[in-house]
């Protein structure tokens, strides 16, 4: 089963269920997808190897072949090429690196080379039976969504896939999440917690995934997250109450599961909750 | 000159929308903008009332007349985003709006059309002028909305004689992290002393170094880990980054927003007087530059 773990709002817990969701199952293939923010393995603290760079495919101009005819900048939609009398130059952080401006060109000048953008790394060894596979985007680059297709590329169906999508409910998370048999949104019990978790059930109605509800830092705020799921017959899945030991060791990286070890029997039975609703195993 | 302060946070849930709520309401005369459009907040503690409303238009879209369409498959194979199924139908979610398959289809059965993915508000709150924006579900053109946002903002700032513009910036490191720093004068990041919370910090950092903005931190929850606080106030120092303040954990950010409320309204002297300071240190350096 491929479970996604997203949630409309940043900062509600959704590692944190990742993380202790992997160590509570068996056999598990854990995919970071924020890879503005890996954070994942910060919970973990496996010791991770290089897989492979991501790059996207961007021109090179060749400065004997181009006559600076303007082609390639009007074919571009990214406005990543400007046509000086000199020749032309790229900006490469616009770069999509889609390819329109090599077809577009007539004179043979552009040939393509591979810009890096980020990494797939992953765990080297397999502590608690976690398969952690995790993108980063490099400092300053700003496409997140070719390093989650890369590294999605690496899903492993004969284990439980956990994937731990970005915030929010733009096109990084659809790559994310899209193709898992079950999303769960975490969210918390405020104005914000619920104005955030609407726009996620939008999202996950639109792509058509089962869904159900996780609670973090139940028994703050109010009863609007409950309400809402209870009129839209969402699934809550878990409660997880706000308890200051569990920020704690949020803040100094242990999985809470770790140490309060009754928890692991609660992400066990949502597991099968999960399995239930699917059907998948 | 107009002064343009970003909030940020790298990770989410720091409390970076109450702050910038906080401030909105302290700093009188300033601009709002809100350019967290992927999940926009600020406006449940600011209850705007819009004044106008604009559509945005981000990427086109390609779309395949299947009337023209040979199957000749060029499109699908020129297209490095996996964007066109098997039978010829773009899937709107995937497509970037390229225009490769556009360029490459023989039988001119690809247009490319305007696609309506978000909308910005202008709009009037008890702090001042408010703009916001709604990115449409699954969009991708985060980077751009956020531009238009600040372009709104900067108008507004004008015809309302204002030179402060007060950002609440979107989590992450990407692309409209990017877009809602860019030009701004400071970038205010709000952390909290966790793990994840660190390691993103020292990430949106570089990111603001990158682009050479003057960075202050704030620290939230700092009681939480005094350790990682310490940590903290240690490895901005290293970098030259100047931690304006501390906050404790507390209930009322909460409590403040079930009232729909910014913590400076909610009747607690010591929480906000302390945001209150934070506010003063940070908009004395700003004005005195
Ligand atoms: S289309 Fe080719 S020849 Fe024309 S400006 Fe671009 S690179 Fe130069
Ligand atoms: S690859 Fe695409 S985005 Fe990059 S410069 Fe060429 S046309 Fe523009
Ligand atoms: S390139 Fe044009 S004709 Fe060929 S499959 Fe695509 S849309 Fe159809
Ligand atoms: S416009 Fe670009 S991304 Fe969209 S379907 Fe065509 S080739 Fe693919």
């Amino acid at each position: 089963m491929r479970i996604a773990i997203a949630s409309g709002k940043g900062g509600t817990g959704k590692t944190t269920v990742s993380v202790n969701l992997a160590l509570s199952l068996e056999n598990v293939q854990l995919l970071d997808c924020d890879v503005e923010e890996p954070n994942c393995n910060l919970f973990l603290g496996h010791p991770l190897q290089k897989v492979e760079d991501v790059g996207i495919q961007v021109p090179a101009i060749s400065k004997d072949k181009c006559t600076s005819c303007g082609k390639c900048a009007e074919a571009c939609r990214f406005n990543a090429l400007a046509v000086l009398l000199t020749g032309v130059i790229l900006f490469p952080k616009l770069c999509h690196g889609c390819g329109a401006c090599s077809i577009a060109c007539t004179k043979g000048a552009i040939s393509e080379t591979i810009q890096v953008i980020g990494s797939i790394e992953r765990s080297a060894s397999h502590t608690h039976g976690i398969e952690l596979y995790q993108g980063v985007l490099n400092i300053g680059e700003p496409m997140a969504s070719p390093i989650i297709r890369t590294l999605k590329g690496h899903i492993d169906n004969s284990r439980t896939v956990i994937i731990d999508s970005p915030p929010g409910t733009s096109c990084p998370v659809i790559s994310s999440i899209t193709g898992a048999d079950y999303c769960i949104l975490v969210t918390e019990p405020t104005p914000f917690g619920l104005h955030d978790l609407m726009l996620a059930v939008d999202l996950v109605k639109d792509l058509q995934l089962p869904h159900g509800v996780i609670i973090n830092r139940y028994g703050t705020g109010n009863d609007g997250v409950e309400d809402y799921c209870s009129e839209n017959s969402i699934p809550v899945l878990m409660k997880i109450p706000y308890d200051i030991r569990i920020a704690q060791l949020y803040s100094e990286g242990t999985p809470f599961v770790l140490r309060m070890p009754h928890w692991k029997d609660r992400f066990q039975d949502t597991f099968r909750q999960l399995q239930e609703l699917t059907g998948r195993f | 000159m107009i002064k343009q302060i970003t909030v940020i946070s790298g990770k989410g849930g720091t409390g970076k929308t109450t702050l910038t709520a906080a401030f909105a309401s302290l700093a009188g005369n300033a601009i709002i903008a809100d350019c967290d459009v992927d999940a926009a907040n600020l406006h449940l503690l600011l209850h705007p009332v819009m004044t106008s409303k604009l559509d945005f238009y981000g990427m086109k879209v390609a779309s395949i007349d299947q009337n023209r369409c040979s199957v000749c498959g060029l499109c699908r194979k020129g297209c490095r985003f996996g964007a066109i199924t098997e039978n010829f139908v773009i899937d709107a979610h995937a497509c970037e709006g390229c225009g490769v398959c556009a360029l490459v289809c023989t039988q001119e059965a690809i247009v490319m059309k305007e696609h309506k993915s978000g909308e910005i508000y202008r709009s009037m709150t008890r702090f001042g002028p408010f703009v916001h924006a709604r990115l449409g579900i699954g969009e991708e053109t985060g980077g751009k909305l956020v531009s238009m946002v600040r372009k709104n903002a900067t108008e507004m700032a004008a015809l309302h004689n204002t030179d402060l513009i007060i950002i609440d910036g979107p989590p992450g490191i990407g692309c409209s992290v990017i877009a809602s720093i860019s030009g701004a004068d400071l970038v205010f990041i709000v952390t909290e002393p966790s793990v994840s919370a660190i390691h993103d910090l020292e990430r949106v950092i570089e990111v603001a170094a990158h682009f050479r903005i003057k960075t202050v931190v704030c620290i939230n929850r700092y009681d939480i880990n005094k350790e990682k606080t310490a940590y903290i106030e240690e490895y901005c120092r290293k970098k030259d980054v100047n931690v304006v303040g501390k906050l404790p954990l507390s209930e009322i950010p909460t409590k403040a927003m079930l009232e729909g409320k910014t913590v400076i309204e909610y009747k607690d002297d010591s929480f906000a007087g302390t945001v209150q300071d934070i506010w003063h240190r940070v908009h004395s350096g700003l004005i005195s530059e």
